[in-house]
């Protein structure tokens, strides 16, 4: 088996998923690694990419004017890394770099973003997972948010 | 309950707003017992009284020691103490966390800010029996790395071998800081643990304990197994005047550890 095919099978965000579709999203992988400092997207690139980030670990950055980077979020071993590719514009929401080397297996979201269109059913499995990572990524977000630890929290 | 007079013996800046005081019964050498996760009510004289969690080791009763974050005017007096003055305490009070219950399996501890202190005795009683826990897990998060607390501890203890320790802040910018950034819920995901065989402790803002529950319910944990400490506005200590009352149960008395499954049905009343 290959290592990729491994990966996908392995990994619990896909479990559950046919073998036919394990095998699909693997044909779109293909291994990337990242020196340390690099950047894998930034903010505005066309999505047409997502990560499952299998060493190192990535910090998803917004860059504003007088006050440089912020690091809103890290991610590492085992974390999926992109969603923008499935839905409309498109477009990275944020810059990321590498803050170690960074070995990954990098996906062809457009390949899969044509088959999803294809057959809904696939299309609404994936949805329906990267929801979930949507859900996460807003739940984190509020709760930054809300600066629970201020003195009001 | 009078209070008894301690001295403070030792001061230290944890953070722009938090002190850890050590101290000791003016009388002269003594000991104080207490359970991890119980409080003393801290009185200064001149100023009132606040409740403040007990954040020592309890293997080591001759010292008292207090982490305390200036968030009010007692508070704010407590934390301008010097070497050698005296204040008053009563205790200790309220329930512990089940450390006993959770011998045999595992353990994850998920602190938010100011949250670690209740727990930090927690963590000394476990070091201190390591080989009767499974995997001990801590996760603590913080509003920024300058408001991570015990940062040398926690280090000592992310170098051990027996101990996973992950921290997080919710904001940094990438010259500050090279560790996680991202709410200590996040840090869930990333904790080894058999759900149905762990005890979880959980302390911080209610709201982010309510984050948390929800991801570790989410990760399977059940309801019963699930330990938080609740927080209100506590003035005698001892179940009397009402201010901690939540709903039937006095935090004070009945608390402040309180199992998810019993507390839960208050959680979900607004402005209790």
């Amino acid at each position: 088996m290959r290592e990729i095919d491994a990966l996908v099978a392995d990994h619990p965000f896909f479990r559950g998923l046919p073998p036919d579709d394990l095998a699909l999203i693997a044909g779109c992988g293909s291994n990337v690694r990242f020196d340390v400092g690099s950047y894998l997207f930034h903010e505005g690139d066309a999505s047409d990419r997502f990560y499952l980030i299998r060493h190192g670990r990535v910090a998803l950055e917004i860059s504003s004017p007088g006050r440089g980077r912020m690091t809103i979020s890290t991610l590492g071993p085992g974390d999926m890394l992109g969603w923008s590719w499935l839905v409309p514009p498109y477009s990275k929401q944020s810059d990321a770099r590498a803050l170690e080397l960074v070995r990954a297996t990098a996906f062809d979201g457009a390949c899969i973003r044509k088959k999803c269109e294809e057959d809904p059913r696939l299309g609404y499995e994936l949805l329906k997972r990267f929801a979930q990572i949507i859900g996460q990524r807003l739940r984190a977000t509020r709760m930054q948010l809300l600066d629970v630890y201020g003195t009001w929290g | 309950m009078a209070p008894q007079a301690f001295c403070v013996r030792r001061t230290r800046r944890e953070s722009h707003d938090v002190v850890t005081l050590e101290i000791e019964p003016a009388a002269g050498p003594g000991e104080f017992v207490f359970a991890p996760g119980q409080f003393n009510m801290l009185y200064l004289f001149g100023h009132g009284e606040a409740a403040i969690s007990i954040s020592g080791d309890p293997t080591t009763p001759q010292v008292l020691v207090h982490t305390i974050r200036a968030v009010g005017s007692v508070t704010e007096a407590l934390c301008r103490l010097r070497k050698g003055q005296v204040l008053g305490v009563r205790g200790p009070f309220g329930s512990g966390w089940p450390v006993a219950e959770a011998v045999g399996g595992d353990l994850v501890i998920v602190a938010g800010g100011v949250g670690l202190p209740p727990l930090r005795p927690v963590l000394y009683h476990v070091l201190a029996q390591r080989d009767r826990y499974r995997r001990v897990a801590l996760l603590y998060g913080a509003r920024t790395p300058a408001d991570l607390l015990y940062q040398r501890e926690v280090a000592r203890w992310r170098g051990r071998f027996d101990v996973q320790v992950e921290a997080t802040v919710d904001a940094a910018s990438p010259d500050s800081w090279r560790g996680h950034v991202g709410v200590v819920t996040t840090l869930i995901a990333r904790a080894e643990f058999d759900p149905a065989e762990t005890t979880v402790m959980v302390c911080g803002p209610e709201v982010m304990m309510r984050f948390a529950i929800a991801d570790l319910q989410g990760r399977g944990v059940p309801p019963g197994r699930i330990y938080l400490s609740m927080e209100r506005n506590m003035k005698c200590a001892i179940g009397f005047c009402g201010h901690c009352q939540l709903g039937p149960t006095f935090v004070c008395r009945d608390g402040p550890v309180f199992r998810y499954d019993r507390a839960a049905p208050l959680l979900r009343v607004r402005e209790l």
